[in-house]
């Protein structure tokens, strides 16, 4: 199947809590050489795997929050965090990392992954897809 | 085109149900499985929440759990229908992608 479709991961989970949000990550890496058309999603309690300082030396855990920064290396520059469910939980676009991309596309100039975007446009964006994958 | 989401949590357990329905759009169906089918029940908290989107949204039940659980289809909200596996092969079949809320 050379077609190339639509995949939106969507992420509900905050990181470290529970499994979810790991092996969502390590599933988009994986899937990444697959050359589809990838696109993320953070909502509810997803939206706290995008917080930036993260420090997991206390709990005895794997801190995998740097690795959304490699994510422009595999071409998944998609990144939909929901504006609602920043807002419910006291968070701003400024308490997430950055996130960046080289677009090669525009002789190479960075650009930011990560797009706030409401809930109707979520809704907008998950009707828009082939395959959706929750976690 | 439109989606088949499932729901397989209790609504008053954590907010699958709740964020599932603020992001179904018109002509979507939502199919409550396992423990999500307590979402479907009249005379909850959620029920005027759950039967409004039911005006917009169709609505089921996978019956089979609803059974399990001792609970009797009249409990259902009037706009949720009960099915059973084939129904949810049905509307997977259906609709145009299947998004599970876990």
């Amino acid at each position: 199947m050379s077609e190339e479709k639509k995949f939106l991961y969507v992420n509900r989970r905050a990181p470290y809590g529970t499994i979810y949000a790991l092996e969502s990550l390590e599933v988009v890496l994986i899937g990444a050489a697959f050359e589809q058309d990838v696109s993320l999603a953070f909502l509810d309690d997803g939206v706290f795997q995008l917080t930036k300082g993260q420090d997991t030396n206390g709990i005895g855990v794997k801190n995998f929050s740097p690795t959304f920064r490699a994510l422009g290396d595999y071409e998944v520059t998609k990144l939909f965090v929901e504006a609602e469910s920043l807002a419910e939980r006291g968070l701003t676009k400024d308490d997430l990392q950055e996130i960046m991309y080289e677009d090669e596309d525009d002789d190479w100039a960075e650009k930011p992954s990560i797009h706030i975007v409401s809930r109707a446009e979520m809704a907008d964006i998950m009707a828009d897809q082939d395959v959706v994958l929750s976690f | 085109m439109s989606t088949l989401h499932t729901v397989n949590k209790s609504p008053f357990a954590t907010q699958a149900l709740l964020s599932c329905l603020n992001h179904c759009k018109d002509g979507d169906a939502v199919l409550m499985i396992e423990d999500g089918v307590y979402g479907g029940l009249a005379g909850t908290g959620l029920t005027d929440i759950v039967a409004q989107k039911g005006k917009t949204v169709a609505l089921f039940v996978l019956a089979p759990d609803l059974t399990a659980r001792g609970i009797d289809g009249s409990r259902l909200i009037s706009n949720v229908e009960g099915v059973d596996y084939a129904g949810f092969v049905d509307l997977v079949a259906k609709h145009d992608r299947t998004q599970a809320w876990l």
